[in-house]
């Protein structure tokens, strides 16, 4: 029996779900090896409620090896460093360059060869795009359990110096003028204020939002219309009335510049620069490709060829350059495979977009203020999964990939948590369809208005934990976990 | 010399972004933690995610 080797870069939560639905599928016919720099798995959404506190890291990370070596998936703990499709001189067989991260080995390299790759890596976290982003610098982060622990130790020592009368002002958001994940941004801020009024000292708390949003409520997205209390209403409308009533203020349409201890620098759409004080800061930073370089046979370098200048890999998406008004629904990607390698996919955050699905502006120096696409949760998921079965089908002899999951063509649910608690919490609870706007099929907003949808309350708390629980429990590969929808 | 400014009452509502916010009235915000009425809106909730979830996987309209 031949046995076709698929190596699958990254462990979060498009890698994960293809490597253990082929593994499933496919059984002993595949042989699929798991790369990720670290030991853990980290069910990233739930890293708010570690950040305000409320979980510690050990109930949003579990250990990888274990789960994959019950399931005869192979693990292998570093970071992949080159790509080459063609292999090397002689020798046709593509292999990936891997870094060992484990402790002792010292950034050992090693050779993987592979039949199939996923490029399932994420993002890198580009803390260093702006001056004094993130902890190494002068401000905080969930977006690893260990960011959002050490997050929540200040916010805790900061309420006790609030218990003693102290006045404090947190700033939430994001970091620079391209960011992504506002989603995160707002339940972090909103988990923060729920978390000051249980603790009895929101009154000596002023909670700023920061964003590069052009509205509140556009989430990289473009924002969405929700058919609601008898109008069909932009979330602007929504987000800025959860803001308004739970009395945090925001400034919009922003990139940071810097931040300098207790204070962050910021230049806004129209031209002017700002800056505002600070006690703590938890701002996000904008993602970029892990830095993944390739070569050809004869050991020429064509990182280009696979890669966007943004780091992200190129898929079968259409990457011409076009304004915004020429921006088609069609331009996404639908089987995430390489343009340059019919065995090369990439799922998750590290595709690269054909373009924002928010409308690009410019400060009059040229600065960009534009979100980027979410790629996150669900259609991460949803494109591990589909990558899986194209790849089980090219196994199976089909020349081509023959499943699609174009973000233009798939809806998503998502549950923004505004407060833990299973009597006073509340959750959004939000439906879109589809992800991407698509005006040539719905004209009017890009969207179907009969299944996207949005309101917030309790009953979404519980549904938020319950998917806590459901996810942790489906990453485990515990039994029926196969069934449990992405 | 020139003391800070001081802002009258209309001044000093308008200064803050949130007064051209909608603001919920006090019975919406009682229905979003009402027990009886979240766990209607839980059920209906569901449904919606689960016709979304299943139109997704289908990759149909």
């Amino acid at each position: 029996m031949v046995v076709t080797r698929v190596v699958v870069l990254g462990a979060g939560v498009a890698g994960h779900t293809a490597a253990s639905f082929l593994k499933k599928w496919l059984g002993s016919k595949v042989e699929v090896t798991v790369v990720s720099p670290k030991p853990d798995y980290n069910w990233i959404p739930s890293n708010i409620w570690v950040g305000v506190g409320l979980l510690q890291p050990s109930q949003v990370l579990f250990p990888l090896a274990p789960v994959y070596a019950r399931n005869g998936i192979a693990f292998q703990q570093g970071k992949a460093v080159a790509i080459h499709p063609e292999g090397e001189g002689e020798n046709g067989q593509p292999f990936v360059v891997v870094e060992s991260t484990l402790g002792g080995e010292g950034g050992k390299l090693s050779r993987l060869p592979y039949d199939f790759m996923i490029n399932a890596t994420g993002p890198k976290l580009a803390f260093e795009a702006t001056p004094g982003l993130g902890p190494g610098g002068n401000s905080l982060s969930v977006c690893t359990a260990d960011h959002a622990f050490d997050t929540a130790r200040v916010f805790d020592d900061l309420v006790q110096r609030m218990k003693r009368g102290e006045r404090k002002r947190f700033l939430v958001g994001t970091g620079h003028g391209l960011c992504t994940c506002q989603g995160a941004a707002f339940e972090y801020i909103v988990n923060l204020e729920f978390e000051l009024r249980a603790r009895g000292v929101r009154d000596k708390a002023e909670i700023v939002y920061l964003s590069n949003e052009y509205e509140l409520g556009d989430f990289g997205m473009d924002g969405i219309h929700i058919r609601r209390g008898g109008y069909i209403t932009p979330s602007k409308i929504f987000t800025e009335s959860l803001f308004a009533e739970r009395g945090l203020d925001w400034i919009t349409r922003a990139h940071v510049t810097g931040v300098e201890p207790g204070k962050a620098v910021y230049e806004s759409l129209d031209g002017s620069e700002g800056e505002i004080a600070f006690d703590m800061a938890m701002l996000l930073p904008p993602f970029r490709g892990v830095g993944l370089k390739a070569f050809d046979r004869a050991g020429g370098e064509i990182t280009e060829r696979l890669f966007a200048a943004s780091g992200f890999m190129k898929v079968d998406a259409d990457y011409t350059a076009k304004p915004y008004e020429s921006w088609r629904a069609a331009d996404w990607p639908r089987t995430y495979q390489s343009s340059a390698y019919r065995n090369l996919f990439a799922a998750g955050i590290a595709f690269a977009p054909p373009h924002p699905v928010s409308k690009p502006r410019q400060t009059p120096k040229g600065t960009p203020i534009t979100p980027a696409p979410p790629r996150t949760g669900m259609p991460s998921a949803m494109i591990g999964k589909t990558v899986a079965q194209n790849i089980v089908d090219m196994i199976g002899g089909s020349a081509e990939p023959t499943h699609t999951a174009s973000m233009a063509e798939m809806g998503a649910a998502c549950v923004a948590s505004a407060g833990a608690n299973p009597f006073t919490g509340t959750a959004a609870s939000i439906t879109v369809f589809p992800i991407v706007p698509d005006f040539e099929t719905y004209p009017d907003y890009g969207r179907d208005i009969r299944h996207t949808f949005g309101e917030i309350g309790l009953a979404g708390h519980w549904i938020k934990i319950i998917l806590h629980h459901l996810f942790l429990h489906k990453a485990r590969m515990r039994p029926f976990w196969s069934l449990i929808p992405e | 010399m020139t003391g800070p400014k001081v802002y009258s009452p209309v001044e000093k509502a308008q200064l803050r972004s949130a007064y051209y916010a909608t603001r919920p009235t006090g019975f919406t915000r009682y229905l979003r933690t009402s027990l009886p009425w979240q766990v209607i809106r839980f059920v209906l909730l569901n449904l919606k995610m689960i016709r979304i979830i299943g139109m997704s996987h289908r990759g149909k309209r």
